[in-house]
């Protein structure tokens, strides 16, 4: 079962060739070269962590902004609606023309710059070189050009609120004509290709680093889940990404000529105009609309799965170490990730149902979509085998993950009513979507890095967090979570518009007002919950206790690396000679066995990996 | 940590990883196309005579020059390739040399090219056939130049004192070389030929 590898520890040292060897000669970096400009792939992972968090801030804010907008509308925003220009708000209380920016702005941070970065560029840089045994990436220069294209197409995006117009305001969806001008759209298409380069680039690396660096007797099939999800979503990332680039420089070449590629002919403005002022840019060739969702959908769906499949991975990790239970069905949770990967490539149909559509493609993306519940239903049926009967250890990052699993059951499930065309009709475009978009994104990816925070932070910063205080923030964030966004369900059933700057101009929306307060308040005591996250992070940074090597007595080989590890990881040998989940083994006599550890010396070499 | 260590081992796969990165990086950059390829079929579907007209005022004699261009070129890369894998320097430069005054010459007349249509008042703006034009040409010109900075560089390397002997770097750049060609064999016939 296992895979043994011949050679000796130490055989292969004499195979340590020229190229490498400048990895490990300079000990005396630079600051620079350590913390900014750095190649080695525990820092990036940092970088990207610490950027992604800043963003959190950011779109979570602009998201505060919106409920209190739907909440009370056209009353003052408390404490930072004075601070804000005159341009975006009238006495404290958000504008139209502001407000459709902040939903745009929310959604474009939070998807490019807080989930993505935070799923594969945190997380597939940390685990990566660590749990397949290896010293660093494949290529480690690409890998830092990686991480700084994300704050440069950050800045690029944000300085549209300083521009005139103000920033994209179309949606993060950004359907053209509305985003096919103005300079806002412009810089917002910028950032999203260099941020989707930066993507590419992770992508080629993580693949690379997968297949030719994984440690000696490690075979695809003993990698952990983690790395198996990370694999599958940078091959997601590396076809995906590309065309939404081709989409972004099409559009922007109608922003900047008019070349009616995606502008309609003969179209009209509000003012009575034909867009824009005044001359008809589809008459040189009518230009298609429908053709940007079709190729923004055909990056835009597989994203879903770039957010959500490295995390399912993450919590399969997390689980499996705290129920000391073997993942239930290893290699059916493996193929299941791929079937979702392979179907998300084929769906993406589904988003544009009343985008003008044959009924029988229609039909067809309807039914691809229905089938990705079946692998969705093995992996959340593996986890539950996982944890069945286990021994369950109830800590931060297991709570996380557990609370991941159920919020990813409602969210895969209020998915399964947008799939079915005639449903959706009824349905699209109202805040049942935006309930579910969030019980997928913020219950399923967040938590989820929410476990991978906590299970790692010992092996990031060398110390251990707070457990107190990260319980303590898990249910503050799960009941507050459930509270704003569950009603959600209910006012998009009751018709409430996904988009829209004050609902109460309807008479029918009316009711739903005290519902949305409701919301609003849930919301802002979930935003401030996230302050209890920030301060247990920087303050177990200073002053938590000193992590151990293997603190959760886990099987991978992360945690063979010593307790704080620095450039290179590793201060011993990496061979693998088992599966990721050998817990409970009969080999041991402790209840979990190690990947690394020598099948003779099992007794011995366990509990001098336990002592320091 | 120390290099005692043998983590970084010889490449599981058998392919270095540069070369392992850049066959990715080629999927992604086929898929990069795609997406204007997918935009050209639907808009000429729709748009016939536009495309018809548009493609009509190109110059299609250049472009077939252009082609000969880079296929010679990719011919030389290969043959520079060899060369150098054999060790033998000096045909190394003079086949990466014309590689690179073929990619040279491929620019010279995209210029020409370009210039003409707008001396005849033709911009991206003019229709969406000359705006797909303009888009896929201009990234496929930049992708050339993004190959001359290394075929440059590697040239020069050669005739310095250390000299340049890392044949596998050259098959690397090679790999993007031969698919900047053959995204051109595409582009010709489909902005060029048919109307």
């Amino acid at each position: 079962m296992a895979a043994v590898a011949t050679q000796h520890d130490h055989a292969h040292v004499e195979t340590h060739d020229e190229s490498h060897a400048h990895d490990h000669a300079h000990h005396s970096v630079s600051f620079i070269r350590k913390y900014i400009f750095s190649t080695d792939h525990k820092t990036i992972a940092k970088q990207f962590l610490t950027t992604s968090m800043f963003f959190l801030l950011v779109g979570g804010a602009f998201a505060l902004f919106i409920r209190w907008q739907l909440a009370y509308p056209g009353e003052p925003i408390p404490l930072v609606g004075k601070w804000l220009p005159d341009s975006l708000v009238s006495n404290g209380a958000v504008q139209p023309g502001f407000y459709t920016q902040l939903v745009t702005m929310h959604a474009t941070i939070m998807i490019f710059f807080v989930i993505i970065p935070m799923a594969t560029g945190a997380f597939a840089n940390f685990c990566i070189p660590l749990m397949i045994g290896t010293d660093d990436m494949a290529m480690p220069t690409v890998n830092m050009v990686s991480f700084w294209l994300v704050p440069i197409a950050g800045l690029t995006i944000m300085s549209g609120f300083f521009v005139e117009g103000g920033t994209a305001a179309a949606g993060w969806t950004n359907y053209p004509p509305l985003s096919a001008s103005g300079t806002g759209h412009m810089l917002w298409v910028i950032g999203v290709f260099l941020v989707g380069f930066s993507s590419i680039l992770g992508g080629m690396n993580y693949l690379a680093t997968t297949l030719n660096k994984r440690a000696k007797g490690m075979r695809m099939f003993d990698m952990p889940l983690t790395v198996w999800a990370l694999f599958i979503t940078s091959i997601l990332q590396v076809l995906g990404t590309p065309v939404l680039a081709s989409a972004m420089s099409l559009l922007f070449v109608d922003q900047v000529f008019h070349a009616g590629i995606f502008i309609p002919e003969n179209l009209l403005t509000p003012n009575g105009g034909l867009y824009p002022s005044g001359a008809n840019v589809g008459a040189g060739g009518g230009g298609q609309p429908v053709l940007w969702q079709h190729l923004f959908w055909f990056y835009s769906h597989p994203a879903v799965y770039i957010m959500i499949v490295p995390i399912m991975g993450v919590v399969s990790d997390v689980l499996a170490t705290f129920a000391r239970k073997a993942i239930f069905g290893y290699k059916a949770m493996v193929f299941a990730i791929m079937a979702i990967a392979f179907l998300g490539f084929v769906v993406w149909g589904h988003h544009m149902f009343l985008s003008g559509m044959s009924p029988l493609l229609g039909t067809t993306f309807m039914l691809s979509t229905i089938v990705i519940a079946v692998p969705s239903s093995i992996k959340i049926f593996n986890w539950l085998g996982t944890v069945w009967k286990g021994n369950i250890h109830f800590t931060t990052p297991n709570l996380n993950a557990l609370g991941f699993i159920s919020t990813f059951v409602c969210g895969g499930l209020s998915g399964v009513f947008m799939a079915i065309g005639p449903i959706d009709v009824y349905i699209h475009d109202t805040y049942f979507i935006v309930a579910h978009i969030h019980y997928v994104l913020f219950g399923g990816s967040l938590f989820g890095i929410f476990a991978g925070m906590y299970y790692w932070y010992p092996k990031m910063f060398g110390k251990m967090y707070n457990e107190t205080l990260g319980k303590f923030h898990f249910f503050l964030t799960f009941i507050t979570f459930n509270l704003c966004f569950f009603p959600m369900h209910m006012i998009g059933v009751g018709g409430h518009m996904r988009r829209i700057y004050d609902p109460y101009v309807y008479e029918f929306l009316k009711p739903f007002q005290p519902i949305n307060q409701f919301i609003t308040i849930f919301a802002i005591a979930m935003g401030f919950s996230q302050l209890i996250l920030i301060f247990n992070l920087l303050w177990s940074l200073k002053f938590g206790r000193k992590a151990p090597r293997n603190p959760w007595r886990a099987n991978t080989l992360e945690w063979a690396a010593p307790g704080h590890p620095g450039h290179g990881n590793f201060d011993r040998d990496i061979t693998v000679y088992r599966g990721p989940y050998e817990f409970a083994s009969p080999e041991s006599k402790r209840d979990y066995l190690p990947q690394w550890i020598r099948p003779a010396h099992i007794e011995q070499e366990t509990s001098v990996a336990e002592k320091h | 940590m120390s290099s005692a260590l043998s983590l970084a081992h010889e490449p599981v796969t058998g392919i270095r990883h540069g070369k392992l990165g850049m066959w990715i990086f080629l999927a992604s950059e086929v898929m990069f196309f795609s997406g204007f390829f997918t935009a050209f079929i639907i808009l000429r579907n729709t748009n016939l005579p536009v495309f018809a007209h548009g493609a009509s005022e190109l110059n299609w004699q250049l472009a077939a020059l252009n082609t000969v261009n880079l296929i010679v070129s990719s011919l030389t890369m290969a043959m520079a390739i060899l060369s150098l894998e054999h060790g033998n320097k000096s045909r190394f430069q003079l086949y990466m040399g014309i590689t690179f005054l073929c990619a040279c010459g491929f620019l010279v007349i995209k210029y020409i090219e370009y210039t003409t249509k707008f001396s005849h008042g033709i911009y991206p703006g003019t229709s969406s056939f000359f705006g797909l034009y303009f888009t896929m040409t201009g990234f496929h010109a930049m992708h050339v130049i993004g190959g001359m900075i290394p075929i440059g560089w590697m040239l020069a390397k050669s005739f310095t004192k250390r000299g340049y002997r890392d044949w596998e770097r050259v098959e690397i750049l090679g790999l993007y070389w031969h698919f900047v060609d053959l995204v051109w064999i595409f582009l010709f016939p489909i902005l060029y030929l048919i109307f």
